[in-house]
């Protein structure tokens, strides 16, 4: 079910570095400035820890050694290294503030940047997209994969701030001695082969877990999504199972890694220390062939466990990298991801009441799947009505979904006015055209914002089409009428008043073109020619061009013109009373109701 | 009835941390090996810097000659320290990753399975992204915290109480002008706690609605670019996306400022006890040799102290996520399961009865007033009435997806709160007016309705139901994706595939919610009479707009406002008049030509 699973996982160690520091190098191009305020809290704070030592240095040797000699407090002294010891205290407590906000704030910007672009691009890319995509995993994308791959910047300025602690540290090594500064800086390949060893064993591992985090929240998803269902048929426990298989997937790779990652831990720590053993190893010999100070052994292996630290905390970092590799790769394939929509530049003026839908050829077939459509066409004057006429699947919706162009054709062009839809500026369409579709979706809002979404509409008008739709009755015994909010996907209304909403947002439109895909089952069907007469306008002035996909007669009987749809074809058009005479396929179709004679089954197939 | 999810607010970080001990006792397990590990990786960090320094200061500082013998053997302690820590370190940490990683795994099963046992209404109520939030990210937090947080805690405390014991061997007075200089510290940390708490409450929360801000334009992709609204979706995504990260960077400066108070009381602790050592030195009471001790004996108390509030405060974010997830478990499941203590209805024909039953829904008006019903077994209803009656509230109330406000639903003369689930979902069943499918094969789905079907048992179930075309219509058959939701496959055909998966459950009841509303006549009128044939044996309940059904059934329950106004067989209400006689007559009037 996991249809976008990684095929990166056997990426190589060095390439996992790379790509890591890599990935930084975006983060701080990005937010140059607050990386550099927590870099420089984070030197602050190294700067202070130092002057810490030099201010009890200061003090034993101004004023307690002294006081102790002289047997005298002097006051002033006693001042003075209060205002010293606060004085650095405070400012290092300033340093840490600057770093870790800044590292914070810098996190936060970041995850906000991507998880826009990533939902940016959501927006943009197309429905045969989201059709491949489940929506938990492009959840996971936008939450737990930009999570992870922003999470080195954490510990990034104190990695940052201690390396120059280092440079320090090491240059006096030089200084000092060199050969035993040799065998100490050692240490440096040792924890990089460390640290590559660990990125080789790690990046697969994080690059399951983040897929597999995907995945459970992909099956959560899904299933929560069809709660009821599950409930029904009483299978809770599958699902359980399910879901747990994933859990548990995901528990052992996580065990996995943090086994390795128990293991690199201690080695960082323990390697500075080995450094410190051969230093002594060495220096040892050399102070007894008289090459070196006692003291330089002692300089040496105490500059090496100060930096110790710095090690750890770059440690910190890169171990940060696996994960985060695999979550900026995650999340760049989605932003990666082509396939939007091209659009041209045409803007057609709103001119006469109806638009004129042109359908010239048309073929359509999903990715995988068999031709649906092939040469449909036909045309819908302005101001006219037409019916859609189809069986069940023969791709009634698919056409609707071409028309107001989510998908585009493989072949031949639907025209409104006389221009090509893909022709059309983005937007244009929707000023001149609404679809009413299937199964009503209806957002987290009001029921004002459901209608105007976000267009500057009137509540006179809102009112209005609400009362068309035949929608008013119950919004207006609503706890807060138009200001009450309907839940996810309004599940606090019953499925036709979801459907009258979802009317009523297209009515509100005035559409020159409405398309209504069998959208009015739970419509009475008076209230259905009131809506159909309404935008038809009155009689010697043209109304809205009107397409509906139906199968009750009265409301084909308001059609001027009927399209039948049969095997992905255009079988039969013309008006209803042609159709019955000529189509007996179309006949059967419309009159099951009618008649209920066994036998006229057989006379014709679907 | 309570139709949100327990925040958990009310639950301290002690109690959340006991508590979600309690859900998870993998955690537990093998704790004081892991304990005894961290010990001694923690002995070995302190013994290998004083064995380190011990070589150098002793060894060579020794009066002009190196010491070898000595450091031969200190360099041997202290070598073997390392190695003992390291490995120390890595048990320790791997059994934490074990422990944690499976009681956590348990922790979010046990949620997920409480989602599905919670009623309808609080499912629906709460967002799906929020759902996912909690049996997700929310326990992610838990594990880094639990990892790298919760041992490092006990551990400080111990080194604190170590220092303590060794500073107090040194000067009772001076430890005690520490312990004054960290006070305030130790008591703002309360302060700080439940500050950080209520942020990180926001945080997670936040993580929620964002998740649900996201996942909305995904699901309804198709209305977003119809009525090209992508400009006000991605604003509606962007401001949960921005208070996100204001609630976020609210809470990392709450923690940045809390920590950095422990530097400042560091800097207080070291200045006190330079200054106080001065005085007792003039009064002889303590050497200047000692004061220099004591100040050397102050870091290895600041750093455990420092290291014990950073991850107090880390914690906060985690104990937020425990919270939020304990929170689920915590919300009670009103439709309780009976469960073994319960009455098993028996195989066969249900008989319906309704006794004075009203609902209402959280915070509404009743949608339902006082609802008598008596059907007998092998009757096939049909129950009519306008949109928003309550026909689908009353199809829930008999399958015990919600139970009345007052007033029983029985089955057979059995309360149905006294029915076990597995019983009743066994008996009764229900297609939703929604067909949702799995993201899966149509066989997979198939399946959910019977779990060992063969093949052979769908082809048969679709055959009865004169869908046997339609199966063969398909390219790939049963192997037929369906698509997230079931959106691969045409409305009309994602109601037939639920209509199978409900045949082949075999229910003695089958509810049916305008299970064929988006079918084309042709094929309904077929489907209806296989219905017919079908339902011999059993009780049916169909909800429908299109009367055809209503002619058909053998009686006929009118719905109107929320009252059951009137029943019969077709043709007798159709004298009657009425509500029926109009919804009859609007529906010959759409069926004729105007
Ligand atoms: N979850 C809910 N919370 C609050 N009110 C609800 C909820 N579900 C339904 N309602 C309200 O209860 C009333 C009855 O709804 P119900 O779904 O039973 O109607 P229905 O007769 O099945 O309608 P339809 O024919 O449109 O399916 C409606 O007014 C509806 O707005
Ligand atoms: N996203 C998709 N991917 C693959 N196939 C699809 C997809 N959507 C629809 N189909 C297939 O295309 C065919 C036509 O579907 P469509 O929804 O257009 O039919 P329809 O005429 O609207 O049917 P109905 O009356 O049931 O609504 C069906 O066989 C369906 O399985
Ligand atoms: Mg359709």
């Amino acid at each position: 079910m996991s249809r976008t699973r990684d095929r990166s996982s056997s990426v190589s160690a060095g390439s996992t570095l790379r790509d890591g520091f890599a990935v930084l190098g975006v983060a701080i191009r990005r937010e140059p400035w607050i990386f550099t305020v927590s870099t420089l809290g984070s030197l602050l704070f190294g700067a202070l820890t130092v002057a810490d030592a030099w201010v009890l240095g200061w003090s034993t040797d101004h004023v307690v050694l002294p006081a102790f000699e002289t047997g005298e407090v002097g006051w002033g002294g006693l001042v003075a290294v209060l205002a010293l010891f606060l004085g650095v205290a405070i400012l290092r407590a300033v340093g840490i503030v600057a770093r870790r906000l800044g590292a914070g704030v810098m996190q936060y910007r970041m995850q906000a940047h991507y998880r826009r672009d990533v939902t940016r691009q959501y927006l943009r890319l197309p429905m045969s997209w989201h059709q491949k995509h489940p929506t938990g995993q492009l959840l996971s994308n936008a939450n737990a994969d930009v999570e992870a791959a922003w999470a080195p910047i954490a510990p990034l300025p104190m990695a940052v701030g201690t390396v120059a602690m280092m440079v320090i540290a090491v240059l006096q090594m030089l200084l000092t001695d060199l050969v035993m500064a040799l065998v100490g800086l050692l240490v440096f390949p040792a924890v990089i082969l460390a640290n590559l060893v660990f990125q080789r064993l790690q990046s697969p591992l994080m690059t399951r877990a983040q897929a597999l985090r995907a995945e459970v929240s992909e099956v959560a998803h899904e299933s929560f999504d069809g709660a009821q269902v599950v409930k029904t048929l009483g299978r809770e426990q599958e699902e359980t199972e399910r879901f747990a298989r994933k859990a548990h997937q995901l528990r052992d790779t996580n065990i996995k890694a943090g086994h390795v990652r128990a293991f690199f831990d201690p080695a960082l720590e323990a390697l500075p220390n080995l450094g410190v053993l051969a230093v002594l190893a060495v220096g040892v010999q050399r102070v007894l062939h008289g090459q070196a100070d006692p003291g330089d052994v002692v300089t040496i292996g105490y500059l090496l466990t100060i930096v110790a630290f710095p090690i750890r905390s770059l440690g910190w970092l890169l171990g940060e990298f696996p994960r985060s590799v695999v979550g900026f790769r995650r999340v760049s394939a989605v932003l990666a991801a082509t396939g939007e929509m091209q659009y041209g530049a045409a803007a057609p003026e709103r001119g006469r009441p109806g638009a004129l839908l042109e359908v010239d050829d048309l073929a359509y077939r999903y990715d995988d799947g068999p031709p649906l459509l092939e040469g449909v066409t036909f045309d819908a004057e302005p101001g006219r009505t037409v019916a859609v006429v189809g069986a069940t699947a023969s791709g009634k919706s698919t056409l609707t979904s071409l028309l107001v162009r989510l998908v585009d054709p493989r072949d031949g062009a639907v025209r409104l006015d006389g221009t090509d839809l893909r022709a059309l500026a983005p937007g244009a369409l929707a000023a001149h055209v609404a679809l009413v579709p299937q199964q009503a979706f209806l957002f987290d809002d009001t029921v004002r914002g459901n209608v105007a979404l976000g267009a500057d509409v009137p509540d006179e008008d809102v009112w209005a089409a609400l009362r068309t739709a035949q929608a008013d009755g119950f919004v207006a015994a609503l706890p807060d009428g138009l200001d009450t909010r309907l839940g996810e996907r309004g599940t606090s209304l019953s499925g036709g008043q979801r459907q009258r909403l979802s009317l009523a947002r297209a009515l509100v439109r005035r559409p020159r073109l409405l398309i209504m895909d069998d959208a009015t089952s739970a419509v009475d069907p008076e209230v259905e020619a009131r809506i159909l007469a309404a935008l038809r306008g009155t009689p010697g002035q043209e109304g809205s061009t009107v397409l509906v996909v139906a199968y009750r007669k009265a409301t084909i009987a308001l059609a001027d013109q009927v399209v039948y749809l049969r095997d992905g074809r255009v079988a039969d058009q013309g008006t209803h009373a042609e159709l019955l005479d000529r189509s007996p396929g179309y006949a059967h179709l419309v009159n099951a109701y009618e008649v209920e004679h066994p036998d006229e089954q057989a006379e014709v197939s679907r | 009835m309570s139709t949100t999810l327990d925040t958990g607010e009310e639950i301290g970080a002690w109690q959340t941390i006991r508590r979600g001990i309690e859900f998870s006792p993998e955690l537990r397990e093998g704790i004081g090996g892991t304990f005894a590990f961290a010990v001694l990786s923690t002995l070995g960090r302190v013994v290998v810097p004083i064995a380190v320094q011990q070589t150098l200061d002793r060894g060579l500082g020794a009066a002009g000659e190196p010491d070898l013998s000595f450091m031969g053997w200190m360099a041997t302690l202290a070598g073997a320290a390392i190695l003992v820590t390291a490995v120390a370190s890595y048990f320790m940490t791997a059994r934490l990753f074990t422990a944690a990683e499976r009681g956590l795994a348990t922790l979010r099963i046990k949620a997920f399975r409480h989602v599905h046992d919670l009623p309808l209404l609080t499912q629906n109520t709460e967002r799906r992204g929020a759902l996912v939030s909690r049996v997700t990210s929310d326990v992610d937090q838990v594990s880094q915290f639990l990892i790298f947080g919760g041992l490092i805690a006990v551990v400080s405390v111990g080194q604190i109480a170590i220092a303590t014991v060794v500073m107090l061997f040194y000067s009772w007075q001076l430890t005690l002008v520490v312990w004054i200089c960290f006070l305030p510290l130790f008591l703002s940390l309360r302060y700080f706690q439940r500050k950080l708490s209520a942020a990180y409450g926001i945080v997670r929360q936040q993580v929620g609605v964002m998740l649900s801000a996201i996942s909305e334009p995904v699901v309804g992709a198709a209305t977003v670019r119809s009525y090209a609204i992508e400009d006000r979706t991605q604003e509606r995504i962007d401001g949960a996306i921005d208070r996100y990260k204001q609630a976020s960077t609210k809470a990392q400066g709450l923690t940045a400022f809390s920590f950095s108070l422990g530097g400042v009381s560091a800097g207080l602790a070291n200045a006190g006890v330079l200054i106080f050592g001065v005085l007792l030195g003039v009064d002889g009471t303590i050497t200047a040799g000692e004061v220099l001790a004591f100040a050397f004996l102050v870091t290895l108390f600041v750093g455990p102290v420092q290291m014990g509030t950073q991850v107090l405060t880390d914690a906060q974010n985690a104990i937020a996520g425990w919270r939020r997830v304990i929170g689920i478990l915590d919300t009670p499941a009103d439709v309780v399961d009976p469960g073994a203590a319960g009455e098993v209805l028996p195989k066969g024909a249900v008989a319906i009865r309704f006794e004075d039953v009203t609902f209402a829904y959280p915070g509404g008006r009743p949608v339902l007033h006082d609802v008598d019903l008596d059907i007998a077994p092998n009757t096939r209803v049909a129950v009519v009435g306008e949109t928003g009656s309550g026909k689908t509230t009353l199809a829930k109330l008999l399958t015990r997806l919600m139970d009345p406000t007052s007033g029983v639903v029985r089955l057979d003369g059995v309360d149905l709160r006294t029915v076990p689930f597995s019983s009743l979902r066994d008996r009764v069943v229900m297609v939703p007016q929604e067909g949702f499918l799995f993201d899966s094969t149509l066989r997979a789905n198939a399946l959910y309705g019977k779990l060992d079907a063969t093949d052979e048992d769908i082809v048969a179930a679709a055959t009865e139901l004169g869908l046997a075309d339609w199966l063969d219509t398909l390219p790939r058959g049963l192997d037929t994706p369906v698509g997230q939701r079931g959106e691969s496959l045409s409305a009309g055909e994602r109601q037939l595939a639920a209509l199978i998966r409900a045949h082949l459950a075999d229910p003695d009841l089958l509810v049916l919610d305008e299970a064929t509303s988006a079918v084309d006549p042709a094929l309904e009128m077929r489907i209806g009479r296989a219905l017919e044939r079908l339902t011999r044996g059993r009780t049916s309940v169909t909800i429908a707009h299109r009367m055809s059904t209503a002619e058909n059934a053998d009686e006929v329950v009118v719905v109107d406002k929320g009252r059951i106004v009137q029943r019969g067989p077709h043709a007798a209400l159709l004298v009657e008049g009425g509500v029926y006689g109009r919804l009859h007559a609007s529906w010959i009037a759409q069926q004729s030509l105007l």
